[in-house]
């Protein structure tokens, strides 16, 4: 009786354990985020662990990426619900989330604003690394732009949305009107057509 | 205390509107941090660099190193490493709650809707202005205070040098027995880090 008791509550725990490992090693192994931790959470959850089927994860990864926030933490979140629950999203995304969390908190604790600017070898090091991260952000603005398959009908958008974010002249420079805008364009252009379709209707009148 | 509200409120908008991914999520940060002054520009550039090169997501990295170092910048008293612990959770919860939520409450309209097709048409729409975020963060990031902060001429062409070589380095594929590969950015980064000490730490 206590066995049969005992097992189901041991092996709940084992599994809520094991989730948050593998998301912990999912977390701590994984540079540059997004698309690279996508691969390996695949790998992890449908191949090694076969905790849900791949047609189910690419469901899941479907949904987190047509919402907003981290990929990672997104699916992380998903792929816990799916398998154990409100619990298990939660312990998921920790997993995902307290790797970085930690390994970032150590570096802000020692690597202090002023050590930056004030250590001598610390701040030539950076002088160079700076120059070096902005390049490795001009490389994804020409790889976005070249997936994206920008016509000639959408090319200007980018181009005026830099603009006018990098200006910096309050409210029309926030980045979020941006977002919002092309959300709502993509739906109008999407809803509009669908309307006079509507509206043409089988009945013939309008 | 108002810094630990900001925090919250400006990751929460971070987390509701970082469509995109982490580059694209970049300027959302950079306008929300930067320009109140809670950190410098060159930190904001030192955050991008550290989270190149540690694992994990550049959103909770940067929410977890700009939520410990604001409130110390923005008030002196709240300088230590518990005011900066408790700016580092808050930060990092907020930027993560809001989309947590989203994908347990919002899986089935998800569902629902993607076989309409709207789901993809928002995504058209939002396709190209992602590509402008992307690219306003780079923009903002050529500034002074990374390429001349000494306004020494010839300081800001090695930083040219620098950021044209890192990008090649970066974009193009190099051959390597026998493939053709791409260098990795934390490489490039560390090469980048030794030819700073060398040209300006000797």
């Amino acid at each position: 009786m206590t066995q049969s008791t005992n097992n189901p509550v041991s092996r709940a725990n084992d599994s809520y354990w094991s989730l948050f490992s593998t998301f912990f090693k999912i977390g701590a192994f994984t540079f540059g985020g997004g698309w690279a931790m996508i691969s390996i959470i695949e790998r992890e959850i449908v191949d090694k662990h076969h905790w849900i089927e791949r047609n189910d994860f690419l469901d899941l990864l479907a949904i987190a990426q047509s919402l907003p926030g981290i990929l990672a933490v997104n699916i992380a979140t998903a792929i816990g619900d799916k398998i154990r629950g409100g619990k298990g999203s939660i312990i998921a995304s920790l997993g995902t989330i307290l790797p970085s969390f930690l390994i970032i908190l150590f570096i802000a604790i020692f690597l202090t604003p002023d050590m930056i600017k004030n250590n001598k070898v610390i701040s030539s090091i950076f002088m160079g690394i700076r120059p070096c991260v902005v390049a490795l952000i001009i490389a994804p603005v020409i790889t976005s732009a070249k997936s994206a398959k920008l016509t000639w009908k959408t090319i200007w958008i980018p181009f005026i949305v830099a603009l006018m974010i990098s200006l910096d002249l309050g409210t029309v420079s926030s980045p979020i009107l941006y977002i919002v805008l092309g959300g709502l364009g993509g739906f109008l252009l999407w809803w509009l057509p669908k309307r006079k379709l509507d509206k043409k209707g089988p009945s013939g009148e309008a | 205390m108002g810094i630990y509200w900001k925090l919250i409120w400006a990751y929460i908008k971070i987390g509701i509107f970082g469509f995109g991914g982490g580059y694209a999520m970049l300027s959302l940060v950079e306008k929300a941090v930067v320009s109140p002054g809670w950190i410098s520009e060159t930190m904001f550039t030192d955050i991008v660099a550290i989270s190149q090169m540690t694992p994990g997501p550049i959103g909770i990295n940067s929410a977890t190193y700009i939520g410990y170092v604001a409130p110390g910048s923005v008030n002196p008293e709240l300088q230590g490493i518990g005011w900066g612990l408790l700016g580092s959770c808050l930060a990092t919860l907020a930027v993560v709650v809001p989309s947590f939520l989203l994908v347990l409450y919002s899986s089935h309209f998800i569902r629902r809707h993607s076989e309409s097709g709207v789901i993809k048409a928002i995504f058209a729409g939002l396709r190209p202005v992602v590509v402008g975020l992307i690219a306003s963060a780079a923009i903002m990031l050529m500034n002074a205070a990374n390429f001349n902060p000494n306004g020494i001429s010839w300081q800001l062409w090695v930083n040219v040098a620098i950021c044209a070589i890192s990008f090649c380095l970066v974009y193009f594929k190099f051959p390597y027995k026998g493939r053709k590969i791409n260098i990795h950015p934390i490489l490039i980064i560390v090469i980048m880090g030794i030819a700073g000490y060398l040209i300006y730490g000797l």
